[in-house]
């Protein structure tokens, strides 16, 4: 744990003593709910597929396969014409490409990311390490199989997967959304303490509140 | 009091939503369009011409949302409120009844506030959502925006006083009977003045240090989500083209029907694109010199000669 998060007695500039607990005072301690659909089946397909047709991605490239997601923004590719776009900030993103290899420090930061950003919220799983590890399968400080951490909607397999496969991966996911399958976001919060225990499994230096609003 | 109510003309509030719905929908293809075209730029098709609509629902449609308080309520609220007033006080077609909306015979010094009105509500919003670069981003903005409004404010006074008005719709009336007629070419330099101000307040390169997407990841409204984003997306598309009606009023003739005013405010628009395709961004200290070097003293000139 890190100092400054240690709970602690502070002096304020006019000599009063109070109890300072940053965990607990700076941060929200509530967990996740699952969220129900809206209201009227017509109107969730409607929502479903405006969602699916705005994918806003996570500017956020955990591993080597960053690089394949680059492309994507250049006239060969042009994911924009697939109302794909990037955001830099994890409030305003619904897609989380995690891209390659995970290393558990980036897995903190990852679950940091991934709990700021608004539900629906979906986690596409690039290049084979997060699938099974890939070529890291034995290394001691990287996650083997990411859907033990994190809801994964789609996995794309190869590694490196081409730009094409990835905006192959994305139709695909957009099907998922336009079907309503893609409750990432909800199973996050029914398995919430499976998840947890996975998370700090491999994170040894866990000094975050258990879900980061 | 009783007979200012009764005298009202009370059809004159739905005709005001219509220009409001017009507006907002000829924003969100035209800023969508203007995409395009930069997309074209760098050689790639670039979003469908539908994206905002979608991009609105999808926002409106978040199951989650997260505040930080009352202000940050408050922020896009602001924002949309300074978007819609300006365009609710402004004439937009010059010599219709049913589009006139709410002007009266001291507009022009309304829509100068309303201008600024939207990113000082901005600014109390971005600071309580706490993030340091959402402070960084409203501080250039509020820096760049003094500077930009200063040639602006500079033009709208040589104007009124060429034209011995404050309405908007006898500086209109003023310009009739031509193109000769346009304050482009009867004060040259206040025009000239006004678009180098209007550069700076479109938040397109070279003046997008604010946003900086790269830099500060979008600046103010790095917390903002949801609904709240979709408010504000609304704002972006309401806003730029209520600024450009009231340039449109004041410097290019204003327009008599609707295909005029989309074909003028789509013009001007382009004006701010085209500088924004081909020069890089200029850093606030760089971007305030410049308004103050090259935009201010236009403007000073241009209220001397008048």
């Amino acid at each position: 744990m890190k100092e400054e998060l240690l709970k602690r007695i502070v002096k304020t500039p006019d000599g009063q003593e109070i109890e300072v607990d940053p965990l607990l005072d700076y941060y929200c301690q509530e967990g996740p709910t699952v969220q129900p659909p809206a209201y009227t089946a017509i109107i969730e397909k409607l929502f479903n597929w405006a969602r699916s047709e705005s994918l806003w991605i996570l500017g956020f490239g955990t591993g080597c396969g960053a690089i394949e997601m680059r492309p994507l923004m250049t006239p060969r590719f042009d994911a924009y014409r697939y109302g794909i776009q990037w955001r830099p900030t994890p409030r305003q993103s619904n897609l989380f490409v995690i891209s390659g290899y995970l290393s558990t420090k980036t897995l903190k930061r990852v679950i940091r990311s991934y709990e700021q950003m608004q539900g629906p919220k979906y986690v596409v799983g690039l290049g084979s390490c997060t699938i099974n590890g890939g070529m890291y399968w034995d290394s001691y400080n990287t996650i083997k199989r990411l859907d033990d951490y994190l809801p994964v909607d789609v996995y794309i397999a190869g590694c490196m997967p081409r730009p094409e496969a990835l905006l192959a991966g994305f139709e695909e996911l957009k099907k998922i959304i336009r079907a309503g399958k893609a409750e990432g976001a909800n199973l996050y919060a029914k398995n919430f303490e499976w998840y947890k225990a996975n998370q700090k499994s491999v994170i040894h230096d866990w000094d975050m509140p258990d879900y980061n609003w | 009091m009783m007979e200012a109510l009764v005298e009202f003309n009370w059809m004159r509030i739905p005709w005001a939503l219509l220009t409001v719905f017009i507006v907002f929908n000829y924003g969100f293809l035209m800023t969508a369009l203007i995409q395009k075209i930069a997309a074209r730029v760098g050689r790639r098709h670039g979003i469908p011409i539908w994206q905002n609509y979608i991009d609105l629902i999808k926002n409106y449609a978040l199951r989650t949302s997260i505040t930080h308080g009352v202000m940050f309520y408050l922020g896009p609220v602001f924002r949309l409120s300074g978007g819609v007033g300006l365009l609710l006080f402004v004439p937009t077609i010059y010599g219709s009844d049913m589009f006139s909306n709410f002007s009266f015979a001291g507009d022009l010094i309304l829509a100068l506030y309303f201008v600024f009105f939207g990113t000082l509500g901005m600014a109390l919003g971005a600071a309580e959502s706490g993030h340091p670069y959402s402070a960084i981003g409203i501080t250039r903005g509020l820096s760049q925006m003094t500077a930009a409004e200063l040639p602006f404010a500079l033009a709208v006074f040589a104007v009124a006083l060429q034209y011995q008005t404050l309405s908007i719709t006898d500086i209109v009336a003023a310009q009739q009977g031509g193109v000769l007629n346009w304050t482009l070419f009867t004060n040259p330099f206040a025009v000239a003045a006004a678009m180098m101000s209007f550069l700076g307040s479109m938040m397109r390169p070279p003046f997008d240090v604010v946003l900086a997407p790269q830099e500060i990841p979008i600046g103010p409204p790095t917390e903002y989500h949801s609904s709240f984003l979709a408010m504000m997306q609304t704002n972006r598309a309401l806003f730029p083209i209520a600024k450009i009606v009231v340039y449109m009023n004041l410097f290019f003739g204003g327009a008599a029907s609707w295909p005029v005013l989309f074909l003028k405010v789509f013009l001007i628009y382009m004006v701010s694109a085209f500088v924004g395709v081909v020069f890089p961004r200029f850093r606030v200290e760089q971007s305030i010199r410049w308004f103050l070097i090259w935009a201010v003293p236009l403007g000073i000139l241009a209220v001397v000669l008048v």
